[in-house]
């Protein structure tokens, strides 16, 4: 029977260490929606989402209450949008109004979020791809809650660079239209190598092809909770600490699989996958650079941040697998700029730069996340930091992506505010030296090569 | 359904036991288990009990309890065993 510490134990992670399921994330296949009419298609869309989701958000509170433990995010991935109006649309424009249709079911079932507003252009772009594609900064400025992504290379496929370039372009183009809120639509668009069909995080989620008609995937965190453990273990040697996050990322993740049946029981929907990733928010105590701290370096970006993280990421996951066995997503340690406040820090104190932050990017989940940097950045440089991050997602058979804000009219030294989970960023500087010969050739990548692993 | 774990934490004063168990007993809560501490002056209780009986549904208790922390001055929470199952056991 369950005792009296352990029932404390539980409880203390919620109350004092930040615990929470970050989101309940109902995927939602969009695919029998087109139709040859716009029209029709909006309005299929439309009854499809607010059919399945209509009982989400209130779900998530009735579990939420009953086991007293908070569920921050309600959200919805849909089949990648360029896929279903493939027929339908004719310009970006139209596009745009099936982002305004998302937009109002999104609104009208009280979600938080809804990705999908995307693209799969890893080898090759169709007209109907580039007119999404050419259509996301518009889209982003005229919806509030629809994020974006465009998967643009993958281990099998290589790297599509004509969409890399184009990316550089549509990443400015957001940020311009979206100007008047510190270029806040960058943050809801994000360039993946490798993209997960079943991840529930934003703003990179999308219902992959693969997927059945509706599935729920619940994203767990808990950065505060492996902090607190680790400070009990302070200077005690690899083995100790390995175990230790070990424990937690267990224990944290059999929380999420509780919340993911339930919620796939009462939902009537199958279960897919739990997400267990360490996803910091910008309160204090619940920051991924913390534990990189508490695990000895003084600042992330200090020399060893990388083994640090890498060592972290591992044990998550081997954690992880043994607490559920559907584990898929991004599954691992998230490292954004400005929702975490350790790596705001680290970025204040001359710690962390760019490159840092790219070398990270090789053993952890994700990539180069919610970082700001200057205004007047060029377009070909944001396609050379694409291309570099897909690069090393391609050849580590890993999933890479790049969410940058180039925040027009800011400059280094200045500080951005986006509000909310998304926290706030001082300007990092960037590389300055040119790169358009090499984004502007055309064509792709290659596919490299599964063996010589040197 | 399974059992619900009723916690209780705040300064010690004279009867919170009794408060809380009045009300169970009212609600027709059947107590299982009680385990209670006092640690530096706080009051700590953890109570395994069973809803079958009662009539009431489990946001109404949830939400009497909360108020009736408040009017003692302690923070009382219900939440289903299974979270803690889940968690502490393979």
């Amino acid at each position: 029977m369950i005792n009296m510490f352990e029932v404390a134990e539980t409880n203390q992670m919620i109350e004092k260490e930040n615990l929470d399921v970050r989101t309940i994330t109902m995927g939602i296949s969009l695919l029998d929606c087109a139709d040859q009419s716009l029209e029709v298609t909006k309005e299929k869309i439309y009854q499809k989402i607010t059919h399945y989701a209509k009982d989400l958000v209130s779900t998530g509170e009735e579990i939420s209450k009953e086991f007293g433990i908070p569920i921050v995010n309600k959200r919805i991935s849909i089949t990648p949008i360029s896929l279903v109006g493939a027929t339908c649309c004719k310009t970006s424009d139209d596009y745009v109004e099936i982002a305004k249709v998302l937009d109002r079911a999104a609104h009208d079932v009280g979600i938080n979020f809804l990705g999908g507003y995307s693209a799969l252009v890893s080898k090759g772009m169709t007209p109907s791809d580039e007119l999404l594609i050419r259509s996301i900064p518009k889209a982003l400025k005229e919806t509030e809650l629809i994020c974006s992504s465009v998967n643009i290379g993958s281990t099998k496929t290589g790297i599509n660079m004509d969409a890399v370039r184009l990316m550089g372009d549509i990443i400015k183009e957001t940020a311009e239209l979206t100007k008047e809120n510190d270029s806040l639509g960058c943050a809801k668009l994000v360039v993946l190598c490798n993209a997960p069909d079943d991840n529930p995080f934003m703003a990179g989620a999308f219902h992959g092809v693969t997927e059945a008609d509706a599935i729920i995937n619940v994203g767990v965190s808990g950065p505060g909770v492996v902090k607190y453990a680790l400070e009990q273990v302070r200077g005690k040697n690899f083995e100790v600490l390995c175990e230790t996050i070990k424990k937690t990322a267990f224990k944290i993740t059999r929380v999420g699989q509780l919340v993911a049946q339930e919620a796939s029981a009462r939902l009537h929907v199958p279960f897919g996958i739990i997400d267990l990733s360490l996803a910091p928010t910008p309160a204090i105590g619940d920051s991924v650079a913390d534990i990189l701290h508490e695990i000895g370096v003084e600042h992330a970006g200090a020399p060893g941040t990388t083994a640090a993280l890498a060592l972290l990421n591992d044990q998550v996951k081997k954690g992880g697998v043994m607490a559920s066995s559907y584990v898929g997503g991004l599954s691992g340690a998230f490292i954004p700029v400005s929702e975490d406040q350790g790596m705001i820090d680290a970025v204040v104190a001359g710690a962390l730069t760019i490159e840092k932050l790219e070398a990270m990017t090789c053993v952890c989940s994700v990539g180069l996340d919610m970082i700001a940097i200057p205004g007047d950045t060029k377009a070909t440089t944001i396609a050379g930091i694409i291309a570099d991050e897909a690069a090393i997602g391609m050849i580590n058979q890993k999933t890479t992506a790049v969410r940058i804000i180039p925040v027009i009219g800011k400059s280094v030294g200045d500080t951005v505010e986006f509000g909310g989970l998304l926290g706030y960023a001082p300007v990092m500087p960037v590389n300055s030296f040119d790169c358009s010969n090499f984004v502007d050739r055309g064509g792709r990548i290659p596919a490299p090569i599964h063996s010589f692993k040197n | 359904m399974k059992k619900t774990i009723i916690t209780v934490v705040g300064k010690d004063t004279v009867g919170i036991i009794a408060k809380v168990c009045t009300y169970l007993a009212e609600s027709k809560i059947n107590i299982e288990d009680i385990s209670q501490t006092i640690v530096s002056g706080y009051f700590n209780m953890m109570m395994i009990v069973d809803l079958n009986q009662s009539t009431k549904s489990f946001d109404d208790i949830s939400a009497e309890l909360e108020a009736l922390g408040k009017e003692i001055g302690v923070i009382i929470k219900a939440q289903r065993e299974e979270i803690f199952d889940m968690m502490h056991r393979i």
